[in-house]
């Protein structure tokens, strides 16, 4: 039967998308009134509390509308050096996170498979100890360490690392899931690179959106993270937040809205831009093992 | 294989605006269940009804033929999503006890057609007959059809005997019966070994096995196949579909089978339906659809097809290749009869004859017996003329070697190859018995003939 | 063909899924010197790294909490962690912690399938994705406020059930107590859940669902029979999360109530922050130390119970 087939009409292989499209078509119908009914009551859950605390800030001190609170964000004496301070964190937080995972996992990924599950609990740890024990032991442990790591806010910025690792570890690990690494590296072996090449200019570039999904969620814990430095003592944005609101409350919800509306149009533009797959990177970080065949 | 089959293009063409041409004929032994057309009006759906029909039946054990088939009419389907018509009032009437093959590329809408029976899509407007009942307002829940997906279907959390149990767990049959006859399917579709495997367990053609299964197990009124092998490698696909032909000869259950591929259509289907852009191009037996086309679009979507510039001549005849054969006229072809007309001819490979030809040979100096013994005992054609070629590729395929030549002119009194007054070196494909191939080579000079038989002739602007 | 080049891919998809099975030129490669030792050196800052700053300060929990301020061994902490006010925040953290977790997992869920199954590649999609990410974070003074503007005493839902001639706080409800802090907490758990499951309910087929009508299945039917038991591992997952996020949330409560509730977190806070009493500073290493234990017996828990209800998968 093989003469049938031709260069008349070859048979197109059928698009498995216009057939999930329709298999979706098909579901939105029968999904009734139930979804509508929770969207509402999300909605009203959700969004309530930031139009309350929207009017909060505008509120004025003589009942008057006003956008004070929002003008004087930026004058106030500690607003730059807190925030600063967090982004300094932050960014030192995203650089060992990613100094220290990336090769690792390409090892691990490549040469030492059996390993994945040991280092794949080591970064599920940080879930079972609550910020604050880590607080605790931090306090304890590096009671006599160097000044240099314990008398700054860099310690901070270490332990950072650890608190972000079972997010940045997930995000990577859907990243190397999705490409075939070991093909890419054996290919530019083949056409004569080293290691470090590699690594550059191959595993990197590939890695690029669970690389960028591992910075971004390392960069929001940081900028988030309120009880390690509060009660390390130290000062970042959070606890700057908090400091204000004891004084200045609307100021303090103001900033809190601004960094939220600010995340939150940032998270939008990688998704929109990173297309659906992006989108999937950021959402399956917590879970990361779930794979479609 | 045409010559068998042979007949006016005209009888066999599907009618898509007058369905009574197509109307079905009861076989069921009960005679209930008639699916002509007339009894739709008056019966209105009446799910609760027959579903309790069907459950107490899904409770029998042993694997009986069925002991009513029902026939199945779409009438007039159309379904739309935004600008996307997947169906374009769609009709379709299969017998009962029947196997309908729908055949088309992809988006052409069977898939629809099929999701609409199922219960899965509602069309926006026109009838779905089952057993002469308009079932278009029962939810799919309630269809009481077996279905078997692409791939991917089984529930993964159940074992093989326990998916193909499901349906009689929902229709409340007691665990020891549903066991049975879970286990007489599995054995049905050669697993009775590996009723307690999880899914995962299982290769792709074992799946899609116990979903065969499971579908039959419901004793549906209706199985309905949605390209269940074309997620399996190509030994398993056809061992699989001549296991699913003949079971369903066997239970003798009305099924609509959906496909991309015209093999596994052509060899499963007691008729195929070719379809495209949501409408029915002709529903016929393989062999119809394959030697007499309704449509061009059917010509060229199955199988292979030479389309060759031709010219009407007087009485029936066609002029290609220098060559005079009987026509016959295929979609919108000009009317016979008239004047000297433009046409396209639609020629099989298997049709085409090619044989060698002495290098050096002057153009024009034919040799009037081709060496092919059966063309040599044939009658004389009405010209023993042909078209001089040149063999570019030559691809062994078995029992039958496929050449691909170049047509360099013609020979004699023809007129240039082309169309549009294109003097153009157009290749033909020709499927020549391996046996005769010896001598031809890429680079070999040829003579190339057409068998003489008829041959499908259509307008060239409605070919394309 | 289709038919042709499928078994070449199959093959080729195979070997990459295969761990340690691929060419040997890459393992060669890898190798450097040829000596496994060498490349085993390249894992070393990934573990030293972790072993300082998370071994360490988690040890020193463990141990400090089995001794007292001058360094001999005692049970003073642990038996001290389980008596009063102590004893009570245990109970409260649990509490809150299974209640905000079952809140978040049922209407997460619900919520994530409702959106789910809207269109895709729709806006809203998108945004619930986004927000969702957002909202898992949000939490401490922020939240607190926000929720006090809502409900708290002067608040906008509470004024304008006051004009309603509703009084919020006749049903015993209180920003402040318990049940302030249950709705508070679903404020970032739901959005949490919706993170988590999204992933596994896509991966719900739709064949599934439409198999199971087809053979006769209503909604309910399906989802009792394929859908949350295919759920299953993934539920309780999301719940454990869930539990451990709440149980270790600090900040929230402690800008909410400053105190008032009794949580563990922010009675270790305490303690090491002021000097409620001597040796305080160890009492809050034990409850450290108890609170790692009740996430890490949830989670032998959940993997043991993984192993039932996910028999299929092995």
């Amino acid at each position: 039967m093989a003469t049938l087939t031709g260069p008349a009409a070859p048979p197109l292989p059928p698009t498995p998308t216009a057939t999930r499209a329709l298999a979706g078509a098909g579901r939105a119908v029968r999904a009734g009134w139930w979804r509508w009914t929770i969207f509402a009551i999300a909605a009203v859950y959700f969004l309530v509390p930031l139009i309350a605390a929207l009017e909060f800030s505008l509120r004025g001190r003589d009942g008057h509308r006003t956008i004070g609170a929002y003008g004087k964000i930026l004058s106030e004496p500690e607003f730059g050096s807190a925030l600063w301070s967090s982004v300094k964190l932050g960014l030192m937080a995203v650089a060992i996170t990613l100094a220290l995972l990336v090769p690792t996992m390409t090892l691990v990924h490549l040469r030492f498979p059996k390993l994945r599950r040991v280092i794949e609990t080591i970064t599920v740890l940080p879930l079972v100890i609550p910020p604050v024990v880590l607080a605790v032991g931090v306090l304890g442990a590096f009671r006599t360490a160097p000044q240099w790591l314990i008398g700054t806010p860099t310690i901070l910025g270490f332990e950072y690392v650890i608190l972000a690792l079972p997010f940045a570890y997930r995000a990577l690990d859907a990243g190397i899931g999705a490409v075939d690494l070991r093909t890419l590296v054996e290919a530019s072996r083949g056409l004569g690179a080293g290691p470090v090449t590699a690594l550059f200019r191959v595993v990197l570039p590939n890695l690029r959106t669970a690389v960028l999904s591992a910075a971004v969620l390392t960069l929001a814990l940081v900028l988030g993270e309120f009880a390690m430095a509060s009660l390390l003592l130290w000062d970042t944005f959070p606890s700057w937040v908090v400091h204000i609101g004891a004084s200045e409350a609307d100021v303090s919800v103001a900033v809190s809205l601004v960094a939220l509306v600010l995340t939150w149009l940032l998270l939008m533009v990688l998704v929109t831009l990173g297309g659906r797959r992006g989108g999937r990177a950021f959402v399956g970080v917590l879970t990361g093992g779930t794979r479609d065949e | 294989m045409s010559e068998t089959v042979a007949r006016p293009a005209q009888d066999v063409r599907a009618d898509a605006t007058g369905p009574g041409e197509l109307r079905p004929v009861t076989v069921g032994p009960t005679g209930k269940g008639s699916a002509t057309g007339e009894s739709s009006g008056t019966g209105g759906a009446r799910p609760g009804r027959w579903s309790r029909a069907r459950a107490d039946g899904a409770a029998r054990t042993g694997l009986d033929p069925r002991a009513e088939a029902v026939g199945i009419e779409l009438r007039d389907l159309r379904r739309s999503y935004g600008d996307v018509t997947a169906l374009d009032g769609l009709s379709v009437t299969i017998n009962p006890g029947e196997l309908v093959a729908l055949l088309g590329p992809s988006g052409c809408g069977k898939t629809t057609a099929l999701r609409a029976l199922a219960g899965f899509e509602r069309p926006d407007s026109g009838q779905i007959l089952v057993g002469g009942d308009d079932i278009s307002a029962v939810p799919a829940n309630r269809r009481d059809m077996g279905m078997v997906f692409q791939a991917y279907s089984l529930f993964p959390n159940l074992s093989a005997l326990d998916n193909v149990a499901f349906g009689l767990r929902l229709r409340r049959v007691n665990p020891r019966a549903r066991r049975q006859r879970a286990t007489e399917l599995l054995e049905l579709v050669g697993l009775g070994h590996a009723g307690r495997r999880y899914p995962h367990e299982l290769s792709g053609g074992q799946q899609q096995r116990v979903a065969l299964a499971r579908a039959l197990a419901i004793e549906p009124r209706v199985l309905l196949l949605d390209e269940p092998l074309s997620a399996l490698d190509a030994q398993v696909r056809a061992s699989l579909r001549d296991e699913i032909r003949s079971l369903q000869t066997r239970l003798g259950i009305t099924t609509l089978f959906v496909t991309h591929d015209q093999e596994e259509a052509l060899s499963l289907a007691d008729r195929v339906g070719v379809m495209r852009a949501g409408r029915l191009e002709q529903l016929a037996a393989p062999e119809v659809v394959y030697a007499w086309p309704a449509t061009p679009f059917v010509a060229q979507f199955v199988g292979t097809v030479n389309r060759l510039p031709g010219r009407t001549v007087a009485g029936d005849l066609v002029e290609v290749l220098g060559q005079r054969l009987p026509a016959v006229q295929l979609g919108d072809a000009p009317a016979s009869g008239t004047a000297a007309v433009d046409v396209e001819v639609l020629v099989r490979p298997e049709a085409v004859v090619v044989t060698a030809r002495a290098t050096g040979t002057a153009a024009g100096a034919v040799d009037p017996t081709p060496q092919d013994p059966t063309a040599a005992t044939r009658p004389v054609p009405i010209t023993t003329t042909g078209a001089l070629g040149q063999v570019r590729q030559r691809t062994f395929r078995g029992a039958v070697t496929r050449l691909r030549v170049d047509l360099l002119g013609l020979t004699a009194r023809g007129t240039a190859v082309g169309l549009d007054g294109e003097p153009a070196s157009a290749t033909i494909v020709a499927d020549i018995a391996t046996a005769q191939a010896t001598g031809l080579h890429p680079g070999s000079d040829v003579l190339v003939t057409l068998a003489d038989r008829p041959v499908l002739v259509s307008d060239p602007a409605a070919a394309h | 063909m289709s038919v042709a080049d499928a078994p070449a891919a199959s093959a080729g998809a195979g070997e990459a899924d295969l761990p340690g099975s691929g060419p040997r030129g890459v393992a060669e490669w890898l190798r450097g010197t040829g000596r496994n030792g060498f490349a085993l050196l390249g894992l070393v800052p990934f573990f030293a790294y972790t072993v300082v700053f998370l071994g360490l300060p988690t040890a020193s929990v463990a141990i400090n909490a089995f001794r007292t301020a001058h360094g001999t061994w005692t049970l003073h902490n642990i038996s001290l962690s389980f008596e009063g006010i102590y004893r009570d925040a245990f109970v409260t953290s649990l509490k809150v912690a299974l209640c905000t977790s079952a809140i978040g997992v049922v209407f997460g869920g619900l919520f994530a399938q409702a959106v789910l199954s809207t269109r895709r590649n729709t806006v809203l999609r998108r945004v619930v994705t986004t927000a969702s990410g957002v909202f898992a974070n949000f939490g401490g003074v922020p939240l607190a406020f926000a929720f006090i503007a809502t409900l708290g005493t002067t608040g906008m839902v509470t004024r304008m059930l006051h004009a309603l001639g509703f009084d919020l706080s006749s049903t015993g409800f209180s920003l402040f107590t318990f049940s302030g802090i249950v709705v508070v907490y679903t404020y970032f758990q739901v959005p949490l859940m919706v993170l988590v499951i999204t992933p596994a309910l896509e991966g719900l087929r739709p064949q599934w669902r439409e198999a199971a009508e087809g053979l006769g299945a209503s909604a309910a039917s399906y989802w009792r029979l394929v859908g949350l038991p295919v759920l299953a591992p993934a539920l309780l997952g999301s719940f454990l999360l869930l539990f451990g996020s709440s149980f270790a949330a600090y900040a929230t409560a402690w800008a909410l109530t400053s105190g008032t509730v009794p949580l563990v977190p922010i009675k270790i806070g305490t303690l090491l922050s002021g000097n409620v009493i001597t040796g305080g500073e160890n009492l809050g290493k034990a409850l450290g130390f108890e609170m790692i234990v009740v996430i890490a017996v949830a989670m032998v828990g959940y993997v043991l119970l993984t192993r039932r209800v996910s028999r299929w998968l092995r």
